[in-house]
């Protein structure tokens, strides 16, 4: 606020035309740029380019060179059977897609919503003074900190229905009568995913809130006091509009990684129709099957629907990735 | 992941720009299993050896799907790096256009091997892979149990469920809480479609797609089978089953924590060791039969297999290497060391390997039961009618839909993806 009121006259106060220097230094920051630009576009670009041509051909993996186009058919093909039917084939036609994308959406939402509240718990705790608060904050950050393959692997066991330790201490402090099988049933297993995704990924929202709630001058909350504002109230109305650019960024962030959930999934429960996401329905249909094309247009339909909702979420929640709010 | 991959590929290829002179440097990649990998190596250093050719072990996770996925990728990709792979046996039909055909190479010893395994590797005319060992699972069961409570061994599922309902529930009245009657793969992979390929099967229920084409699953014996099979879950099973691949129903059979078990060959040297509650008190039998016409005992066909590459720069060395390891002398230094299923049929009369691996002599019964999955009639696609079925089966398990609901759709998906 302050700065906004002492920054708004000197950015008035700048010529509109650029200076020579100006120009220079443009110049110079293209130049800067340019290798990023060609790296990019060669891991990123290029393989992005190649799935999306792959989607409306009929390549298989034996034969990725001799492909041809095809159109939309592996999106949608509507055809007319001699007795008059008409069928819908193709992925927008693919029951199991849709599952994966309700899947994913929902995996998304859920993991994101109490990640965010916990990791703003996190937060708030670590950003008191207390004695070892270094040791704390570095501790905290070891579930993200473990590869997700080992992590997910680790969780597999404890998890499991005979000698994992879950059903072990649950059965002991008697919250269950039998032991439950978490990964196998269709019932608990979207659960047990999302747990073991917001142990794992609580850190990262934490840390990330940390350092926006470190930005909010100290001098705001003594104000406050002084008034003698709530503390809840402290928290509404200072606390959480000042973090929240923060807070919007590191709240995409977990959210594009979720939609893009892969690795957790495909160790914990990989062939459960009850949490296979786009992302695992994509690898399979790529690698595991024979349908290359199908699993390309598959992958290029999430690219899409991260991108669009990338787009809505910058324009919509007003996102500054420089860190200010607009 | 990606740089292990990388590092690999670049020795690799290292190596082989290296050693193109004169004895060739091979690469043989392999899933890792066990203590698998340490007996390629001695067999490669015998190899070394004999012949002059150097081999590099390319180690893969012991998952057989991601090794496909890999190796597809490699294969799709002309990969020049690998010269020999290890494959499954239902990769045959969906890899061969990218293998060297092996049948001249191999003709003069095919005749000593079993002939459904060779049939198993051949598409169209081509050989696509040479035998290294076969499998095939058994029912394993405890002994001293069904002595304790004066039962027989089962041959039949339903006997199979009342002997293990019986014991389960004698011994938890005396206070072994923790027992279970039967334990299997029921997780949804293609594990499952073996054991359901099995229920099915044994109740003479066909093999889901026959050898000519036809889709024969949707049945009145196979929905017998399966209605029988959702009977154990949660009973004479634990509900956990439906997560169970052949680790974790071994790890409960080990603890002693089940009266039987379905499972392959390689339980039964470890159910032996000492660290294992069972040894000593456990024997095998084969699976099980159904009930009704054409009923029989029926066991999947598994085992492993080796593959030329058809882009590698080494070929004549490649298939050298491909036949040693599949050679009788190999095989039986398999079966003693690793305890692994010749494919040659002499070794079974072997007297070294069945004094190593007593057990041997009763799977040859148990092989002669063997039903392969449908590979070679679905060719490209018979991973996704493997996972078409494994999910009728788990959707059937798991009480989501009837036997004979999810049969009928299963049917009307495999005529759509067949047509």
């Amino acid at each position: 606020m302050t700065s906004e009121a002492i920054g708004a006259p000197t950015a008035a106060a700048q010529p509109r035309q650029k200076s020579e220097l100006m120009q220079q230094r443009v110049r110079a920051a293209r130049l800067f740029l340019l290798p990023m630009m060609i790296a990019l576009a060669v891991v990123a670009g290029w393989p992005l380019a190649r799935s999306i041509y792959f989607s409306f051909t009929d390549a298989t993996l034996n034969d990725l060179y001799g492909a041809e186009w095809i159109g939309f058919g592996n999106y949608l093909q509507i055809r007319v059977l001699e007795s008059g039917r008409t069928i819908y084939r193709g992925v927008l036609a693919d029951p199991a897609w849709w599952n994966a994308v309700w899947n994913t959406v929902r995996f998304a939402f859920w993991s994101v919503l109490w990640e965010t509240i916990l990791g703003m718990i996190v937060a708030l705790v670590l950003n008191a003074e207390f004695k070892g608060r270094g040791i704390v904050r570095a501790a905290i950050l070891i579930p993200w900190a473990i590869p997700t393959i080992v992590s997910a692997r680790m969780w597999s066991w404890m998890l499991n229905d005979q000698f994992g330790i879950l059903n072990d201490l649950g059965m002991r402090l008697g919250l269950l009568n039998a032991p439950v099988a978490w990964t196998a049933s269709p019932d608990t297993a979207m659960l047990a995913v999302l747990v073991v995704d917001i142990w794992k990924t609580t850190p990262f929202m934490a840390l990330l809130i940390l350092a926006g709630l470190q930005m909010i001058p100290k001098d705001i909350y003594e104000a406050a006091e002084i008034d003698g504002v709530h503390p809840v109230k402290q928290f509404f109305r200072i606390t959480l509009p000042l973090v929240r650019p923060a807070l919007m960024v590191a709240i995409i962030f977990r959210v594009l990684d979720a939609l893009r959930i892969f690795d957790l999934i495909y160790v914990l429960t990989p062939n459960s129709a009850a949490t296979k996401t786009m992302s695992v329905i994509s690898q399979e249909n790529l690698f595991q099957f024979n349908n290359f094309a199908e699993g390309s247009a598959q992958s290029t339909l999430l690219f899409l629907l991260i991108a669009i909702f990338t787009i809505l979420y910058i324009w919509l929640g007003k996102v500054n990735f420089d860190g200010g709010d607009r | 992941m990606t740089l292990n991959k990388m590092l690999v590929a670049m020795m690799a290829s290292v190596t082989l720009v290296a050693g193109a002179a004169q004895a060739a440097e091979l690469s043989i990649v392999s899933g890792d299993t066990g203590t698998g990998l340490q007996f390629l190596q001695s067999e490669l250093d015998i190899f070394q050896e004999e012949t002059g050719h150097v081999v590099t072990i390319v180690p893969m996770p012991s998952s057989t799907s991601d090794q496909f996925g890999q190796y597809r990728l490699w294969l799709a990709a002309g990969n020049a790096d690998i010269d020999v792979y290890q494959t499954d046996v239902i990769w045959a039909p969906q890899l061969a256009d990218q293998f060297v055909d092996l049948k001249e190479a191999f003709a003069e010893v095919a005749d000593q091997h079993f002939p459904s395994v060779i049939e198993s590797q051949t598409v169209g005319d081509k050989l696509v892979a040479v035998p290294a060992f076969t499998d095939a699972p058994a029912l394993y069961y405890r002994k001293d149990l069904l002595e304790k409570h004066g039962k027989e061994v089962p041959t039949t599922w339903t006997e199979l469920r009342q002997t293990a309902q019986e014991i389960m529930e004698a011994e938890r009245a005396e206070g072994n809480t923790e027992i279970w009657g039967y334990v299997f793969q029921g997780n949804a992979y293609e594990g499952l479609t073996c054991n359901a390929l099995e229920w099915v099967n044994s109740f003479g229920g066909g093999q889901i797609i026959e050898a000519d084409g036809t889709i024969s699953i949707n049945n009145e014996q196979a929905v017998a089978a399966l209605e029988e099979a959702a009977s154990w879950v949660g009973t004479i099973a634990p509900q956990g089953v439906l997560a169970y691949g052949e680790e974790e129903a071994r790890g409960v059979w080990q603890l002693g924590n089940a009266v039987f078990m379905r499972n392959w060959p390689y339980a039964y040297a470890l159910s032996n060791g000492d660290d294992a509650a069972v040894k000593g008190n456990f024997d095998v039998a084969p699976l099980p039969a159904g009930e009704g016409e054409g009923a029989k005992s029926s066991a999947t066909l598994g085992g492993w297999n080796f593959a030329v590459s058809q882009y590698s720069q080494n070929q004549e060395a490649a298939i050298e290497l491909a036949l040693f390891l599949s050679s009788a002398e190999s095989q039986k230094r398999r079966a003693i060391e690793q305890a692994n299923l010749p494919t040659v049929q002499s070794l079974y009369q072997d007297e070294e390997v069945l004094a190593a691996s007593p057990f041997m002599a009763a799977w040859e019964e148990i092989f002669q039961n063997a039903v392969p999955r449908p590979s070679a009639p679905t060719q490209e696609n018979y991973n996704e009618v493997s996972s078409l079925f494994w999910s009728a089966v788990h959707n059937t398990l798991s009480g989501n839909g009837s036997a004979a609901e999810n049969l009928e759709v299963l049917e009307i998906d495999l005529d759509d993806l067949l047509q």
